[in-house]
């Protein structure tokens, strides 16, 4: 049960895939423009990764070596495919925002990478864990870095306008601000860990 | 003479902060100047930028335990100058405080403060909040006795209002930044600067060389029909060149490295002035070549003394 718990807690600090792993920053970068947005995108990624994690490292003895990667992209394209089904019917607006941001996760390189680094080595329970935890941690970056950017970039939390007569910095709201965003907590969480 | 270059070096008794206050000193003219053409509204955006420069400076060094008096020696004040230059005179007071915290702390002490830096300070400042607010970044005024005084466009502006005259240009009789309008006071400062050996004249010529030739050859309606020296006098690029491009720790250090900053800042200003969505590139220019700088040092090293040249 400990180990457990510890694969679930190193995606969430040790290894986040976006302060300390530096994995799948590109649709970090693009769509931490609102809490809303960054929550949704952070969902379906842990759907995805939890899914294909179970699925790979339950069929981790049958997949030929050679074939290994072609065959992790068929099943994470399966779950990427019925999230996207799912969000189009249920959540049209957030599918609207997120736009091609979603089937684009079936090539994030967190999902293909604890499929080779850790699913295809460990075993069902672990592997869930894993995924659990690195989802969790890709949710909680997005949502860390997508607050900072719509409160300072939109002058709004959640939609809803922080202080009368703020006037937004349209910087953090355009690409340059998730760059500057990201570095500076990437650097002070470097700066807090390594004292 | 004083030049930074690669080893070997000669001592000399110039110090970093005499030439911070040496720049700050020749920039002087051109501030003047633009109190004179824009009235007092100007000279507040220099105070307020310059204070607040060296407030967070002061702030950022507390936070990092360092020692205080490093805000001595002149570079947050000479940022927070040359931001306020580059600033239009009407700005709301928080314009430049925002801009001195974007210079200082993401321009500045986040790479490890001065000689760190990868970026000229204040072009981040300047940069910065021509991106997030456009509206007073780019709301210029007339001279105080012109007519109409609220609010025009700059010459560069593609749907230029009028045309303007190049001794209107070179005394600054015209809608623009604080410290860029008035060529006459800036060229003052530069006379002073090469005098005294504080800056080469590499960069800036080649700077103006490349931006007049392309802009003779692209500026015009037809082919070789451009107005070169209309895109020397509008804008900052004289500034820009001169004062900016020239920072010793953000540009190349060998006299080549120098001429190839100048003509690369210069195919990038004509480039976003002629063909881009902004009016004005000189500053988007200079930042571009700052993050080149690296590769050029290494590709203009001078050869050390006693090695001969392999061939190829």
């Amino acid at each position: 049960m400990k180990r457990l718990l510890r694969e679930f807690l190193k995606g969430i600090t040790i290894e986040n895939p976006t302060f300390r792993l530096a994995l799948g920053l590109c649709p970090t970068l693009a769509i931490s423009t609102s809490i809303v947005n960054g929550f949704g995108m952070g969902l379906a990624a842990t759907f995805v990764i939890v899914g294909s994690n179970m699925i790979v490292s339950s069929i981790r003895g049958v997949i030929p070596s050679k074939i290994r990667i072609p065959s992790f992209i068929v099943i994470i394209a399966t779950f990427v495919t019925i999230v996207e089904l799912v969000m189009k019917a249920y959540f049209p607006s957030l599918s609207k925002a997120l736009g091609i941001f979603v089937p684009l996760i079936a090539v994030n390189c967190i999902v293909l990478g604890r499929a080779e680094a850790f699913a295809s080595k460990h075993g069902v329970v672990r592997s869930i864990f894993d995924g659990l935890g690195m989802g969790v941690g890709f949710t909680f970056a997005l949502v860390l870095i997508s607050t900072i950017r719509e409160a300072f970039g939109n002058g709004t939390l959640l939609g809803l306008i922080i202080v009368k007569g703020f006037e937004p910095a349209l910087l953090f709201i355009l690409a340059p601000g998730a760059l500057l965003v990201i570095g500076i907590l990437m650097g002070f969480i470097n700066h807090v860990t390594e004292r | 003479m004083f030049r930074v270059s690669p080893a070997p070096h000669i001592k000399s008794n110039l110090s970093s902060r005499k030439i911070m206050y040496l720049v700050m000193l020749a920039l002087l003219p051109a501030g003047i100047a633009g109190v004179y053409i824009y009235g007092l509204c100007s000279l507040k955006v220099i105070f307020i930028s310059m204070a607040s420069c060296v407030l967070w400076e002061l702030l950022f060094l507390k936070f990092r335990h360092k020692d205080p008096r490093i805000v001595l020696d002149g570079s947050a004040l000479l940022t927070g100058l040359l931001l306020a230059y580059n600033l239009p005179p009407e700005v709301p007071f928080w314009i430049p405080v925002v801009g001195a915290w974007a210079s200082i702390i993401l321009g500045k002490q986040l790479f490890g403060g001065l000689g760190h830096n990868i970026f000229n300070p204040a072009l981040v400042g300047r940069v910065f909040l021509q991106i997030s607010w456009p509206v007073y970044m780019t709301t210029w005024k007339n001279p105080r006795w012109a007519l109409d005084s609220v609010s025009t466009a700059t010459p560069l502006a593609k749907e230029g209002a009028r045309s303007f005259s190049y001794i209107d240009l070179f005394l600054g009789n015209h809608g623009g930044c604080i410290g860029e309008v008035c060529i006459l006071a800036l060229l003052i400062g530069v006379l002073f600067l090469i005098f005294t050996n504080v800056i080469s004249f590499h960069t800036p010529l080649s700077f103006f060389g490349t931006v007049m030739v392309l802009a003779w050859i692209f500026g015009g309606k037809g082919i070789f029909q451009g107005d070169p020296i209309f895109h020397l006098l509008a804008g900052g690029l004289i500034l820009g060149a001169f004062f900016m491009a020239t920072d010793y720790v953000t540009s190349p250090l060998t006299r080549r490295g120098k001429i190839i900053f100048g003509i690369g800042c210069g195919l990038l200003t004509i480039l976003i002035r002629l063909k881009g969505g902004y009016p004005e590139g000189v500053s988007y220019a200079i930042l571009f070549m700052n993050a080149m700088v690296p590769m050029i040092d290494r590709y203009t090293k001078t050869r050390k003394y006693g090695l001969v040249k392999k061939g190829r």
